[in-house]
């Protein structure tokens, strides 16, 4: 670190502080409207503004489950070891079969992998995180019969849980297996992208604990986003791609085999 | 329960498929659906097309239509997350749903065609009834025949030429009901057990034939309680037209079998190792040989032998009895197969079902019998006999 990052002038720290002064006070005026259910209508968030989408480096998770665990904490996910708003699943491929690889996620990877495989059995293994998509064209939120499902301006997919029917259609239509019925509320509940603290101008929970960063939060209508640079940079994948969903979670390193 | 669902598990799923989301009720509704659809495309026969053989079942098929239909949505009702908010699905539907448009097709075929239907048929023995009797009994026809007590030549003729218009107008809907629920399963492209744009014309006919068989039933049946004599004619006739539709239904469930093992697409591997394990009894036992292949030869018999009218009667009512089971199973191997095999192919898990649980067996077993329940009010109120009707 240079010496030049630590030697902040006075008229700086002034206006860091200005600074910080000013967004608390517009996170404090966002935060009624985002409590309301309506975040859209905060004054310093414009969903029209955004159009959020995530991006997953494969070759550099860990498998640790640190955002599983801070995802049910930051959700209120049940912990039975069935219900995930993400979770992570390890692959085990040997040799040219992309067939048939051996996949397993145990509790999700909430706590983590056990090693289970000989280091040295020749085949190849990794992790892959997988969530909500938060499609362009989604199949769930074209199924649902009552509009409880639905894309926000800003491309999150939600579910508006004080209307649901709980007809569970679309964890049917959802190819990639990314909802389940909340055993409280009955109704179905996925990802939300945290869309109480991107609003705000925080990152998911997700993104915020991940010890080396294979997950990020990106916005595709910023074209400052490293998003951009991300996706032009690596040979990006999203999940089953045959499925045309429009899908919004770019994964770099994606195996063949995976699904 | 945690481990009674994992310990169910196979291979690999997607963590929340473990649990099923629906339900033996599940498999009730098109099952319900289908009879209903099946019933009245039977009625339309006599009505439209004047297959005059079958018309001592008319009247019977409209109301074995109505008994089920009336009971169809319950299972759908019951099975919601959040029952009280289904009215939803028509105050605010979701126009692109195909679950939120079955709604109006539901609505449109009982109250347009069905309800409307019976009632002008039975317009002028509702009058009739309301005239010749007293106290309740009066109070209650009267209400039914809607303050319409118009019975003459000319009215009855109106009546006529109207029903005929809405059976008309009902083969269609009646299509469409059904077409609709294949539609419902048949568009989830994320699941390659259901997605098939076979899928509403398989279910369609095997609505038809499931709708003849209980009319068939539901007529000889009847006929012993009440002692009436079964017309051979009658069903002799619904015989040959259920067999005829079980080929028809035959031949697009096996086209769509040999078209999924001749394409062998992804899912394959996955989906015929299911079929051969997990699905295996219901599916090709109960489903193909013994619902399907089986009720087939009986009913090409009288077709290709002379057979006395007693081995003819034992013959329909086995091979009634064996397609409605065999469509039973056809529903269920859609509808729970359908969720039995991970949308990865890596994996599978079992159906677990409850008994005195809101989705259990019980449940499923009383919505079966409960149609047969209003059915049998129905006929109390509207005798399907002709020969009661003049004398009343």
């Amino acid at each position: 670190m240079s010496d030049s990052t630590i030697d902040k002038s006075r008229r700086e720290l002034l206006l860091q502080g200005g600074k910080f002064v000013f967004l608390t006070g517009i996170a404090a005026s966002a935060w009624e409207f985002v409590l309301a259910g309506t975040p859209e209508l905060a004054p310093s968030y414009k969903s029209a503004d955004h159009w959020w989408a995530m991006t997953i480096d494969i070759e550099k998770c860990i498998g640790c489950g640190g955002c599983v665990r801070a995802c049910k904490a930051e959700n209120n996910v049940p912990l039975e070891p069935f219900y995930f708003r993400t979770w992570v699943e390890r692959y085990h491929v040997k040799g040219e079969d992309l067939e048939h690889p051996q996949v397993d996620t145990p509790n999700g990877g909430y706590d983590g992998f056990p090693e289970i495989y000989p280091p040295e059995d020749g085949a190849k293994s990794f992790f892959v995180p997988k969530m909500c998509n938060h499609c362009a064209h989604s199949p769930c939120v074209q199924v649902c019969p009552v509009g409880a499902t639905f894309e926000a301006p800003d491309g999150v997919v939600m579910v508006d849980s004080s209307y649901c029917l709980g007809c569970r259609y679309c964890v049917q239509a959802c190819p990639y297996g990314c909802r389940y019925i909340h055993p409280k509320t009955n109704t179905v509940d996925k990802c939300s992208l945290c869309y109480h603290r991107i609003t705000k101008g925080l990152t998911t929970a997700c993104c915020e604990t991940c010890p080396t960063s294979a997950r990020t939060l990106g916005d595709l209508k910023n074209p400052k986003d490293p998003i951009h640079a991300f996706i032009r940079d690596h040979k990006v994948q999203v999940l089953k791609p045959q499925m045309a969903t429009g899908s919004k979670t770019y994964y770099n390193g994606l195996d063949g085999s995976v699904r | 329960m945690e481990q009674t669902i994992l310990a169910h598990v196979q291979g690999f799923m997607y963590p929340n498929e473990m649990e099923l989301q629906w339900s033996i009720l599940i498999v009730l509704y098109p099952y319900l659906t289908g009879l209903v659809a099946g019933a009245f495309i039977l009625a339309s026969l006599e009505r439209v097309f004047n297959v005059e053989a079958v018309t001592p079942t008319y009247r019977l098929a409209l109301l074995t239509a109505l008994a089920f239909l009336l009971v169809a949505p319950l299972p759908l009702q019951l099975h919601l997350g959040h029952p009280e908010r289904s009215l939803e699905m028509y105050l605010t539907p979701h126009t692109q749903s195909a679950m939120a448009m079955f709604g109006f097709v539901y609505l449109w075929y009982l109250m347009a065609v069905l309800v409307l239907e019976i009632w002008l048929d039975y317009r002028k023995d509702i009058v009739l009834t309301a005239r010749n009797s007293t106290g309740l009994k009066q109070k209650l026809y009267k209400a039914m025949s809607l303050g319409v007590d118009n019975i003459s030549e000319e009215s009855l003729r109106i009546d006529e030429k109207l029903g005929r218009f809405l059976t008309i107008i009902g083969i269609p809907s009646a299509f469409l009901l059904h077409g609709y629920v294949g539609f419902i399963f048949g568009s989830i492209k994320a699941n390659p057990w259901w997605s098939t744009p076979l899928m509403p014309i398989v279910f369609l006919f095997s609505a038809i034939v499931s709708g003849i068989a209980l009319v068939m039933l539901m007529y000889m049946v009847v006929s012993w309680f009440t002692r009436r004599e079964i017309s051979m004619n009658c069903v002799d006739t619904i015989g040959r037209y259920l067999l005829y539709a079980f080929i028809i239904d035959f031949t697009l469930e096996m086209l769509d079998l040999i078209h999924r093992m001749y394409e062998a697409d992804e899912s394959f591997q996955s989906l015929d190792f299911m079929v051969q394990t997990k699905l295996f009894t219901s599916q090709v036992l109960i489903q193909i040989v013994f619902g399907t292949l089986v009720p087939i030869g009986f009913l090409a018999m009288p077709q290709l032998l002379k057979l006395s009218e007693q081995a003819r009667k034992g013959i329909y009512l086995l091979a009634g009895s064996l397609t409605l089971i065999g469509i039973f199973a056809m529903r269920w191997n859609v509808v729970i197969g359908g969720q039995l095999f991970s949308k990865s192919f890596l994996g599978y898990t079992t159906y677990k079902m409850g008994f005195a649980t809101r989705e259990g067996l019980l449940p499923a077993i009383i919505l079966l019998v409960l149609p047969f329940v209003i059915l049998w009010v129905l006929v109390k109120l509207l005798p399907p006999w002709h020969d009661e009707s003049a004398e009343a």
